[in-house]
């Protein structure tokens, strides 16, 4: 076992899991920029439901995205253990709420498997796969889909 | 030992080629942007040979050279004018001011550093 | 990076310079200036971008800057009078320039057509004039730094015999330029093996001997076969009039006082311009031991009069400030440096408010040396944001320079005569804002003399000039720039701008509409008064595009004609779009800031004042007006709309055209000044909302987009209900 896992080395990414309701997430750890703890953000008129509001990251206007709304999940207030992920999606710093952050995973490509043909489509959408754990499944977040905050539907 | 030049030219451009033109060729260059501005910095840099445009805004190089001629320390150092006048008699100027030779813009690189070394000691 | 790309790029960056310094002199000369200083600096600047382009082998650029400097010399030596057609030919050829400096820093060519056209112009003038200094080719020598020096060396040595004699004998001269015998004779020995006999007749007791002076002679033979004449004078070249110099191959020094040479070079090598061989004769009387050369032949006068010109303008008053004022020493920095600079004093300020907010929170008493640290602090603060936000700041003169350009195209695709003039081109604007405010300008003054102004042949018939006049102004005014464009012309034909406004479905026929409000219609999408696309305005954009990208600035655009005088378009623009003078006020338990520009004043709201049924149509009457009312909460969608109004507060503001409008707001808290942080850079742009800023707590709050707001309302509204 150890042996397989050496040889595959150059495969493995490692990725930030967290937890949103029951279920468990998780997020390239090379597009999170940090984690911090939750600020109530300033509410933008008229945005989608699934953006917060806005908060200040050290001087700059960083958007917040409730997690769950956006995959249309039930929302949840926030509570001592909500944090804020920061993660950069292209040029965009971009801030997910999440319930709480659990663990640094190592994941080999070969462990990922597609999203199977069941799930919803709001699950085909916004995740990349998932990895099955003794715990259970863990969907890989697509973060070009979950942090996209372009407007949307605005009328021009 | 390397020798110092001073340019004087007020176009930026010529400054920065007569300085990579000469620095290249193992010259220690410095620069000025006009006339009195070169009168200012003679002293700080204390050049082996002096190169100067003509046109200059503030003092002409004809007054720049004659300025510096008529420092005792400067008497003798050679000063090329450096300028696209083709004309004779503002040659003829620049020698009466005291001028040693004259470059005509654009310049070659080999042949500024010979020039260069013909008139310094 | 390559040097020589480094220097390129220093020479199409110092070319601006130039040019800018070009179109400066020559309407500081249109408007009445008589210094020579003036025409001086005008040829140093064309003369510059020739002596550069050459350099690069930009031959077009060389050749257009030689035959413009040709006929400013021409000025600069009183020999050709500064008339209002000529001064019309230097713009054209200024506009050229600048084409061609533009084309050539891209590698791209020009309109050859033009640029054949205005050289024939000025070769004319040259001709005319009498003088032909324009057989003064000019010749471009690519500036290569590789080039071998040997390599370039075709002269042809001299043929029979092996050894040249050459007779020295310099004058007193020599020493005073710098020159020296011994360095001559070292230079002459690195050619081929020579003998050197030094006489000695001359010299005086050695008591009298002055070093300065010259006393010895030399004869000096050299042997070699593929040394040629020209190599030799090339060193003698800076010499030549400060001694008795012969050359002669093979035979005795006096038994050929002259040589007959061939030119030195052939005409087309770039070997003789760039490397002048030849003395002039400067003495009549010296027996001409210097070979007659082409050049010399040449009537050099256009050349050295200026000269003379140059050195008598010397005691001109303002050369001689100028000479005082000593040189501007200038940085060139990379904007991104600065701008990275900017945001960090940015967060300082805000940083800093955060600081005396948590300290006023401690309870620290107010006299304590704490708090007076602190002040000092705030007071550094903002000396240093001022600072930095001055680098950003330039003059407007550039850009205004640009549109007088403008005004002379537009004159000739008219045919109409028209006068630009400009003031208050010192007002110091933010860099990113003057580039941005280029386009409406351009259009808009394209308009004032497309539109504005009369054909001649109604100007006279109404009385007028025939000579049409545009205004450029910059001002500051309450921190703001104010730029207005003014034209003479007819104004604005109301009732035909209200009949095409009908004929494009626009306005209902019926509307009634006061004069700002019809003069307001040219703002709108889709409106064109000119019956034909002509080839000026008609570039598919509209005055609403204007309007719309001096809004994108954070500025207004207003207009005010009367019939018969003119029109005048007021653009405001703030200083900076980085810091705001801000409102805060309160609205759904946030924080919300109103540009303070926009504010008229705040009213405490009386609830009978208020008229209209439904929130979309309600207003109040502000002494005898009748202002719309907008619930900013509401507008923004964080509650429904109120049934009653109550204890609310009502910011009355007035944005472009004068038109005011109301904001119910809950409370207003503080007026101070806030750091504009752009909502783009990680979401998106907001319908009305203009950008948002970082509260001394750290708290976001949004800026109002007051215009949106206002002028969106019913627009607004719409959307959201059709939605």
């Amino acid at each position: 076992m150890a042996e397989q896992q050496n040889q595959r080395r150059e495969h493995e990414d490692k990725f930030i899991s967290f937890w949103v309701g029951e279920q468990e997430f998780c997020v390239d750890i090379m597009s999170v920029k940090e984690i911090r703890g939750w600020t109530e953000p300033t509410r933008i008129p008229r945005a989608p439901d699934h953006i917060c509001g806005v908060i200040n990251l050290r001087g700059a206007i960083l958007p917040i995205i409730d997690f769950a709304a956006r995959v249309g999940m039930p929302v949840r207030e926030p509570d001592a253990s909500t944090v804020i992920v920061v993660t950069q999606n292209a040029d965009q710093l971009v801030g997910m709420k999440v319930d709480a952050v659990s663990d640094i995973l190592s994941l080999s490509t070969e462990s990922m498997q597609p999203i199977p043909d069941i799930a919803s489509e709001s699950a085909k959408e916004f995740f990349k796969g998932v990895v099955t754990r003794e715990e259970g499944m863990i969907r890989i977040v697509d973060l070009s889909r979950i942090a996209h905050v372009e407007p949307e539907n605005l009328a021009a | 030992m390397t020798l110092r030049i001073l340019a004087v030219d007020d176009s930026r451009t010529m400054r920065d080629m007569v300085k990579a033109a000469l620095a290249s060729a193992g010259f220690e260059v410095h620069t000025a942007d006009d006339g009195v501005h070169g009168l200012e910095v003679l002293n700080e840099c204390t050049p082996d040979v002096i190169i100067t445009d003509i046109n200059m805004p503030r003092m002409d190089g004809f007054g720049f050279i004659e300025s510096v001629r008529s420092i005792d320390q400067y008497k003798q150092v050679p000063i090329l004018t450096l300028t696209t006048e083709s004309a004779p008699e503002l040659k003829q100027r620049a020698r009466d001011a005291g001028a040693t030779g004259w470059i005509v813009k654009p310049f070659d690189r080999d042949k500024l550093v010979n020039v260069i070394r013909r008139v310094a000691a | 990076m390559d040097p020589m790309d480094e220097i390129r790029q220093t020479f199409f960056l110092e070319c601006e310079d130039l040019l800018q310094a070009l179109m400066e002199g020559l309407a500081a000369i249109e408007g009445g200036d008589e210094d020579p200083e003036t025409v001086n600096a005008i040829f140093r600047a064309v003369h510059s971008i020739k002596g550069g382009a050459g350099a690069f082998s930009l031959d077009e650029l060389v050749k257009f800057a030689h035959t413009f400097e040709t006929v400013l010399d021409e000025v600069r030596a009183d020999r050709m009078e500064l008339t209002p057609a000529l001064m019309s030919v230097f713009f054209r050829s200024a506009d050229q320039l600048s084409d061609l400096v533009e084309a050539a820093s891209v590698g791209d060519s020009v309109d050859a057509e033009r640029m054949n056209a205005i050289m024939l112009e000025l070769d004319a003038l040259i001709d005319s004039d009498g003088s032909d200094a324009g057989e003064v080719e000019f010749e471009a020598i690519p500036l290569d730094f590789s080039m071998d020096f040997g390599d370039v060396e075709d002269d042809l040595p001299a043929p029979g015999g092996d050894s040249w004699t050459i007779s020295f004998k310099p004058h007193a001269t020599i020493f005073e330029r710098g020159n020296d015998p011994v360095l001559l004779l070292r230079a002459l020995a690195e050619l081929g093996e020579t003998e050197v006999t030094c006489n000695t007749d001359a010299l005086p007791d050695l008591a009298d001997i002055d070093t300065a002076q010259s006393c010895l002679s030399w004869d000096i033979t050299l042997k070699g076969e593929t040394v040629s004449e020209d190599d030799i004078r090339e060193i003698f070249e800076f010499v030549e009039g400060d001694c008795d110099l012969t050359i002669s191959f093979g035979a005795a020094a006096d038994a050929l006082p002259e040589i007959d040479l061939p030119p030195l070079g052939a005409p087309d090598e770039g070997e003789e311009t760039g490397w002048e061989l030849a003395t002039p004769s400067q003495d009549a009387d010296e027996p001409a031991a210097i070979p007659d050369l082409p050049e010399l032949q040449e009537p050099a006068a256009a050349e050295a009069a200026p000269a003379e010109t140059e050195k008598s303008s010397g005691a001109s008053p303002a050369r001689a400030e100028s000479s005082r004022a000593g040189p501007t020493a200038t940085v060139r920095v990379e904007l991104d440096r600065v701008d990275r600079l900017i945001n960090l004093i940015g967060e300082l300020v805000i940083n800093q408010s955060m600081l005396a907010q948590a300290v006023s929170n401690s309870g620290v008493p107010q006299d304590s040396p704490l708090m007076d640290g602190l002040d000092e602090f705030k007071r550094l603060t903002r000396a240093i944001q001022e600072g930095v936000m001055a680098i950003r700041a330039q003059p407007v003169k550039p850009l205004f320079q640009r549109m007088s350009r403008i005004v002379r195209e537009a004159a000739a695709a008219t045919g109409k005569s028209v006068r630009l003039v400009t003031e208050g081109e010192g007002t110091e604007v933010d860099k990113t804002v003057i580039e941005r405010l280029s386009d409406p300008l351009t259009h808009m003054i394209r308009n004032a003399v497309d539109h504005g102004l009369e054909q001649t042949a109604d100007r006279a018939a109404a009385g007028k000039s025939e000579e049409g006049t545009v205004h450029l102004t910059a001002s500051h005014r309450s921190g703001r720039v104010i730029i207005e464009i003014a034209d003479d012309g007819a104004g604005i034909n109301r009732t035909r701008v209200r009949e095409i406004a009908v004929e494009k479905g626009l306005i209902d026929p019926d509307a009634a509409l006061s004069e700002a409000e019809i003069d307001n219609l040219l703002f709108m999408p889709g409106f064109s008064t000119a019956k034909n696309v002509s080839n000026l305005s008609g570039r598919g954009v509209g005055m609403d595009v204007v309007k719309k990208a001096i809004q994108s600035l954070g500025g207004r655009v207003t207009l005010s004609s009367t019939p018969g005088k003119g029109t005048t378009f007021t653009i405001s623009l703030p200083l900076t779009l980085a810091i705001l003078d801000g409102m805060l006020v309160r609205v759904a338990d946030q924080t919300k800031v109103v540009p303070l520009t926009d504010v008229v004043e705040t009213l405490k709201l009386n609830p009978s004042q208020v008229h209209g049924l439904s929130n979309a149509d309600r207003g109040i009457m502000v002494r005898g007006e009748f202002v719309p009312l907008v619930d900013v909460a509401c507008e923004l969608g964080y509650r429904p709309p109120l049934d009653k109004l109550s204890h609310h507060v009502v910011v009355l503001t007035e944005t472009e055209g004068g038109s005011r409008t109301a904001f119910i707001v809950d409370q207003i808290l503080d007026q101070r000044q806030v750091v504009i942080k752009g909502l783009e850079e990680n979401y998106h742009s907001v319908p009305g909302i203009a950008a948002a800023t970082i509260l001394g707590n750290g708290e976001i709050a949004l800026i109002l987009d007051v215009a949106a707001l206002a002028t969106g309302r019913n627009r607004l509204s719409d959307v959201i209900r059709a939605a």
